[in-house]
């Protein structure tokens, strides 16, 4: 009975916190495709600032990571391959797995580290210092000043971000097809362009600006709900990473199983 | 409850409460408060920590839901109004928070022209013009392109007046305006206040705990206990009153102890002032 009640507890949670989530994506739709037609004009200077941040503050870090990753899928993917004599497929295996699945969810997880606990902090403090309330007494919604600018970013970078670090990853295989697979870099890169369809990239970009909204949106939720308190803005940022990764991981398993399903016909 | 106000007629009143409660969750904070506010006046709230003042200022900006009863200003009930027309009325109101809370990724000018921006049409140059004069209003010309944390806690105070002011409001709101600043600063603060005052006959209404601050900007006067209005009068009348939780605030006399467990978590809830919605 104390168990039940605990699991419906959870998923009512769940629920209640998915919902909330959802709330607030609406509003910064409604914000951004209907508010804009009424007079309400979109903050553009606001969003480029943040997709600078987000996104072109991002490149040094994700070139890095995927490079490794790149030649991180490269060597594993070697060693069962070379036993069927098959080290020419090592670029296929690594532009597959990089555009379908790497590269989205490495670019997520660097973004969430790096952009979705920073907007939990700086909405947090603001909520702290009576920022928010200050907004909302001027009659300023700060979903409108501050969350819809974010969400633009988010989902305009994050794309971006994606193709950049599947192009990285792509590399960093090369770097072992070309110094143990007797590739050359324009031979290997031709074989990885050669082993990818359209879908491949399409359906790792559609998954990415699905990232891009679940992480503004756990950030800027987590930000709003702070508590009083400087301690409060701390949990809020770590609560932000934490349910992100979660979030990301399962919209990509959804993303995932829905392709799977859809391309077997 | 000693009610010692002098009958005001409906059209005086800038702000009517009737009645007011407010809850968290399951806990009341404010248990039914009446008074009205008049026009150009300045009342003061006072009241002790966990008293149920602060809530009820952020009650009057639309900051917290009531549970029921009704707020009049402007001739609108703003318990009962949808969020457009709270912001039409947000328009014509300024609230000056305890910290100031101006934003610390813009400058102070910035600040300051923001409600500006956000709700007129205004030319640049007229924003421009607005702000050099708000800012000398509250005695910071030249201050404009400073970043708030270069800022003094009093000129913090006084850079969010400026900012309040900046929509030229019926109704302006001051939450704590002495705290955290020492008294040469605070005295600065208070003077402010009585300039505005007399130089736009604004209605003011002041939340502190500050009897010295309070006695000497205020018209009249609402002392709030335990979520209640305990008295309401002009100062004369609260100096002179015979109440005896009146003359206990006044005379700064200690609480005995804390009597009940309940009252303790309301004053440390008070403090760590609730999350919000």
């Amino acid at each position: 009975m104390e168990l039940t009640t605990q699991i419906g507890g959870s998923v009512t949670d769940g629920l209640a916190y998915l919902g909330a989530l959802t709330r607030l994506g609406g509003r910064a739709a409604y914000y951004t495709f209907v508010a804009p037609f009424r007079g309400k004009p979109l903050r553009f200077e606001s969003a480029i600032s943040q997709a600078m941040q987000t996104g072109v503050g991002a490149l040094p870090i994700l070139s890095l990571i995927t490079f490794f990753i790149g030649l991180i899928l490269a060597l594993q993917s070697a060693y069962e391959l070379r036993k069927f004599g098959a080290l020419n497929y090592v670029a296929s295996a690594v532009a597959i797995s990089m555009t379908r699945e790497l590269g989205p969810l490495i670019t997520a997880i660097v973004v969430i580290g790096r952009s979705g606990s920073a907007f939990a902090a700086e909405i947090g403090t603001m909520k702290v210092t009576e920022e928010i309330d200050a907004l909302e007494t001027m009659a300023i919604d700060p979903i409108h000043f501050l969350v819809t600018p974010k969400f633009i970013a988010m989902i305009v970078m994050l794309p971006c971000l994606t193709i950049w670090a599947n192009s990285m990853g792509i590399l960093g295989g090369a770097l072992f097809g070309v110094a143990q697979a007797d590739f050359t870099l324009v031979r290997y890169i031709q074989s990885s362009l050669d082993a990818l369809f359209l879908r491949d990239i399409t359906t790792g970009l559609i998954k990415s600006v699905m990232f891009g909204i679940t992480i503004t949106a756990v950030g800027c939720h987590e930000g709003l709900s702070t508590g009083a308190g400087a301690e409060q803005v701390g949990r809020s940022t770590t609560r932000a990473v934490v349910v992100s990764i979660f979030l990301v991981i399962l919209v990509d398993l959804i993303f995932t199983a829905l392709f799977f399903f859809v391309s077997e016909r | 409850m000693e009610q010692t106000n002098r009958a005001p007629t409906e059209s005086q009143a800038m702000i009517s409460l009737r009645n007011l409660r407010v809850s968290y969750g399951e806990r009341e904070i404010l248990h039914g408060i009446s008074f009205d506010v008049m026009r150009g006046e300045t009342l003061v709230i006072l009241g002790g920590s966990g008293s149920g003042k602060s809530t009820l200022l952020r009650t009057l900006v639309g900051l917290e839901r009531t549970s029921s009863g009704e707020i009049w200003l402007k001739g609108k009930n703003i318990a009962a109004i949808s969020s457009q027309e709270m912001d039409e009325i947000r328009k014509k109101i300024g609230m000056s928070f305890q910290g100031g809370a101006l934003f610390g990724s813009m400058t102070v000018g910035e600040n300051v022209a923001l409600p500006l921006r956000e709700h007129t049409k205004l030319e640049d140059s007229t924003i421009e013009i607005i702000l050099r004069l708000k800012l000398d209003q509250v005695g910071l010309s030249g201050f404009e392109d400073y970043m708030p944390s270069q800022l003094s806690g009093g000129m913090k105070k006084r850079a969010a007046v400026a900012r309040a002011l900046a929509m030229d409001p019926e109704i302006l709101f001051f939450d704590e305006p002495s705290a955290g600043l020492d008294p040469i600063i605070a005295a600065g603060v208070d003077q402010l206040i009585l300039e505005l005052k007399q130089a736009f006959h604004m209605t003011i209404i002041v939340v502190t705990h500050e009897l010295a601050s309070a006695f000497l900007i205020a018209d009249r006067m609402v002392l709030i206990d335990k979520g209640n209005v305990v008295a309401i009068g002009s100062t004369e009348e609260m100096r002179s009153s015979t109440h005896p939780r009146v003359r206990q605030f006044l005379d700064r006399i200690a609480e005995p102890a804390v009597s009940e467990e309940l009252d303790y978590l309301q004053m440390l809830t008070e403090e760590h002032r609730h999350p919000g919605r």
